[in-house]
């Protein structure tokens, strides 16, 4: 082979390259999209979990909006204090306020409660044995406890008790909706932390065949409504909280309750699976 | 007109166990103490209560009116007094709302006499007003309203009425004693139905496993209409409509379409008995026949059963359970779903009740996908369980509709031929479910 041959070669791939970097380089000019480079800062600041609990699409549709001055750091429930102190800072406006939320089971019928009509033995999941006869349950209604929301829970909010009920760790939900979406009961409400008194029921029955098939149902007494005149209404075979009225709401309400299906919750809901976290520590 | 090449691709052949009831004639349930009538009990929205607590009812009389047009309306199978309108299990495994009916005893059950005009001085439009009055839904499962098959809109002309008497199902014996004991009905329903549409054919298809059936329809065929029967070879799921179609008359159905849309409308038998008793003796649809099997019941047999019946009635009147009933299913065992309580009304969909004793139902351990393919050799609508099933194990469900989810029938094809008994069918019953949720959404 002579060297002509070789430096030929060379030259021509090196005149395309070449050519071709030009090109690159007159595209990037002619087809520049100006980004605010805060963008990028505070993408690299956001958690990056995608959970959707702002209402954006994602981190990066949080960033976007965030930019644009159309929403505040305080809206992203994810990061701590600090972190929305930080990205406040970046972008050099207020933290702004936003309520504080969690998720919240509309049941309290765990193993020791509801009636179990007969076994399930299928496919170890609610959406799955919803499907078959309410996977046995009693109340049809109620929370079929085979976990689909924990399985779902990328923060590791929830687990699953003894009593085979999810329990949410009110500091580690971040509210995004993920168990709200996954529970084929839709036993699931994002809820204001500041508000207390939960009605912790979905069943629809009246009196005693409500209790028969759960020991915590709403059984439609109306002791809730005479106590608090206002703020519970039985509706449609339930008690139901109309929170636009919620400076009427005490304790009280939920110690009138004869079954047990409205709480007055303060922290976690079911606070008897507590002691199970305690067996498991010590 | 015995054929070979009338037949439709993949599917599965199980094992039968028709023996237990397919020479058992029907006989009838004796008046329950109590029924119980949902008001949802076909396709469509749940019919509208018009009686209140307390008001005496007659046998046949209306007690809630049909919501709109696609809809029935629900009639009283027993006389008796309305105790109450309430929440009450349902087969499908909810509570849904009920009218319960303390069944008058003593009562003779005599029908109030209703004028029962000579079918064929009717025009179509009263035809089909007859049978919307009558609450006639489709027997066949699926409990699809049949004034609705009887008035396809003017774009579609039919050209045939495929009569379904395959019943593909293992154990159920419903069609298949309806075809042997009542064939007159059915040729008559067939006949009320081809004047309803103007059609000019029918063609019944019938499985193989059934000869007395065929020869009892055969017997009967009239001479004025163009009417055949095809005996099929035994295959499951042949009795789904679609599938019924390819097989019968060679016609596929596009994915979303219905059969209207290739000329066709499919009817089971049964439910052509059922409109041809509305004519004959003026009864709405308040009773149908059950299948009662398996091998956890004491007496398996066919019954003629008030709808609205309870199923701890209807399981005492077939000499309860066996000392090993292990699960009951309603419906066929492919498709029919397990209840968990005894209290459930038997509704207009309701084909069969199955008792399955502890060796019919073994229930194995699931193993992880060997990847064989038998799946895809048995989806009738050549979809591919494999990738679905675990797109469905990982909640993948957007992209489980770009493999086509809408299209399977949940028949369990593909469940019943999976080496590693994995629960596919369970997985896309669950996987709709979040679908239509997340739509919703």
């Amino acid at each position: 082979m002579n060297p002509g041959d070789f430096l030929l070669s060379a030259g021509i791939l090196g005149g395309v390259g070449l050519g071709f970097a030009l090109l690159i380089a007159l595209a990037h000019r002619r087809f520049y999209v100006w980004e605010d480079p805060r963008l990028e800062a505070v993408s690299q600041m956001l958690p990056g979990n995608n959970c959707g609990a702002c209402g954006f699409p994602g981190c990066r549709g949080f960033a976007e909006e965030l930019v644009t001055g159309k929403t505040s750091p305080a809206t992203c429930t994810v990061m701590s204090a600090d972190q929305r102190e930080e990205v406040a800072e970046l972008m050099g406006v207020e933290v702004g306020t936003a309520a504080l939320r969690v998720a919240r089971l509309l049941c309290a019928g765990g193993r020791d409660e509801a009636v179990r009509r007969a076994e399930y033995v299928g496919l170890q999941t609610c959406a799955a044995a919803a499907a078959v006869s309410a996977g046995g349950r009693g109340c049809t209604w109620g929370c079929l406890g085979l976990g689909d929301c924990a399985r779902v829970c990328i923060f590791d909010a929830i687990w699953m008790s003894d009593n085979g009920l999810p329990v949410v760790e009110p500091e580690l939900c971040t509210a995004c909706g993920d168990c709200v979406e996954a529970c084929p009961k839709d036993l699931f409400i994002l809820m204001p932390a500041e508000q207390n008194l939960l009605v912790q029921c979905r069943n629809l029955l009246d009196g005693e065949p409500a209790t028969d098939v759960c020991r915590v149902a709403c059984n439609t007494c109306r002791r809730c409504e005479a106590d608090a005149p206002g703020l519970i209404t039985i509706r449609d075979g339930l008690a139901v909280i109309d929170y636009d009225r919620y400076d009427l709401a005490s304790p009280a309400a939920a110690a009138r309750c004869p079954t047990g299906a409205i709480v007055w919750l303060e922290g976690r809901q079911f606070p008897e699976a507590s002691i199970q976290l305690e067996k498991a520590a010590s | 007109m015995p054929s070979l090449w009338h037949t439709f691709r993949h599917g599965v052949h199980p094992p039968d166990h028709k023996e237990l009831t397919a020479s058992v004639p029907i006989r009838r349930l004796p008046f329950p103490a109590e029924i119980v009538l949902p008001l949802r009990q076909h396709a469509g929205k749940p019919a509208r209560p018009i009686v209140r607590e307390g008001d005496r009812v007659e046998r046949g009389d209306t007690v809630a009116e049909a919501d709109g047009q696609f809809s029935a309306p629900i009639h009283a199978s027993a006389a008796g007094r309305v105790a109450a309108i309430e929440f009450w299990p349902h087969p499908e495994g909810v509570h849904a709302p009920a009218i319960r009916i303390e069944v008058e005893r003593y009562s003779p059950q005599a029908l109030r006499p209703r004028i029962i005009p000579e079918w064929e001085g009717l025009t179509r439009e009263e035809l089909i007003a007859a049978v919307r009055e009558s609450g006639v839904v489709g027997l066949g499962g699926a409990a699809f309203p049949a004034h609705i098959k009887l008035s396809p809109p003017p774009e579609c002309p039919i050209d045939t009425l495929v009569v379904n008497g395959c019943e593909c199902e293992p154990y159920l014996t419903t069609d298949h004693r309806t075809m042997v004991e009542y064939p007159d009905r059915v040729q008559l329903g067939i006949r009320i139905m081809l004047s309803c549409l103007g059609a000019k054919r029918a063609v019944v298809g019938i499985e193989r496993n059934k000869p007395d059936a065929i020869a009892a329809i055969t017997r009967t065929l009239p001479a004025d209409l163009d009417v055949s029967v095809l005996d099929l070879r035994v295959k499951y799921p042949q009795g789904a409509e679609k599938l019924l179609i390819q097989t019968v008359l060679g016609r596929q159905v596009p994915s979303g379409k219905l059969p209207m849309h290739v000329g066709v409308v499919v009817q089971n038998v049964a439910s052509l008995a059922t409109i041809a008793e509305v004519f004959e003796t003026g009864l709405p649809l308040i009773e149908r026949i059950v299948t009662v099997t398996g091998r956890g019941i004491r007496n398996p047999g066919n019954l003629i059963v008030p709808v609205g019946t309870k199923l701890r009635d209807l399981l005492d009147a077939c000499g309860g359970f066996t000392s090993d009933a292990r699960e009951v299913v309603f419906g066929g065992p492919m498709m029919g779903v397990a209840q968990a309580d005894l209290d459930v009304p038997i509704t207009k969909g309701t084909t069969g009740v199955i008792v399955l004793s502890e060796d019919e139902c073994k229930t194995q351990q699931s193993w992880a996908c060997i990847r064989c393919g038998h799946c895809l050799d048995a989806c009738p609508v050549f979809l591919n369980p494999q990738i679905l099933g675990s797109l469905a194990k990982a909640g993948r469900f957007e992209e489980m509709n770009a493999h086509h989810l809408a299209d399977c029938m949940l028949c369990g094809s593909c469940t019943y031929v999976c080496p590693s008994n994995i629960p596919l069918s369970q997985l896309f019953v669950a996987a709709k479910a979040q679908v239509r949720k997340l739509k919703v959404a």
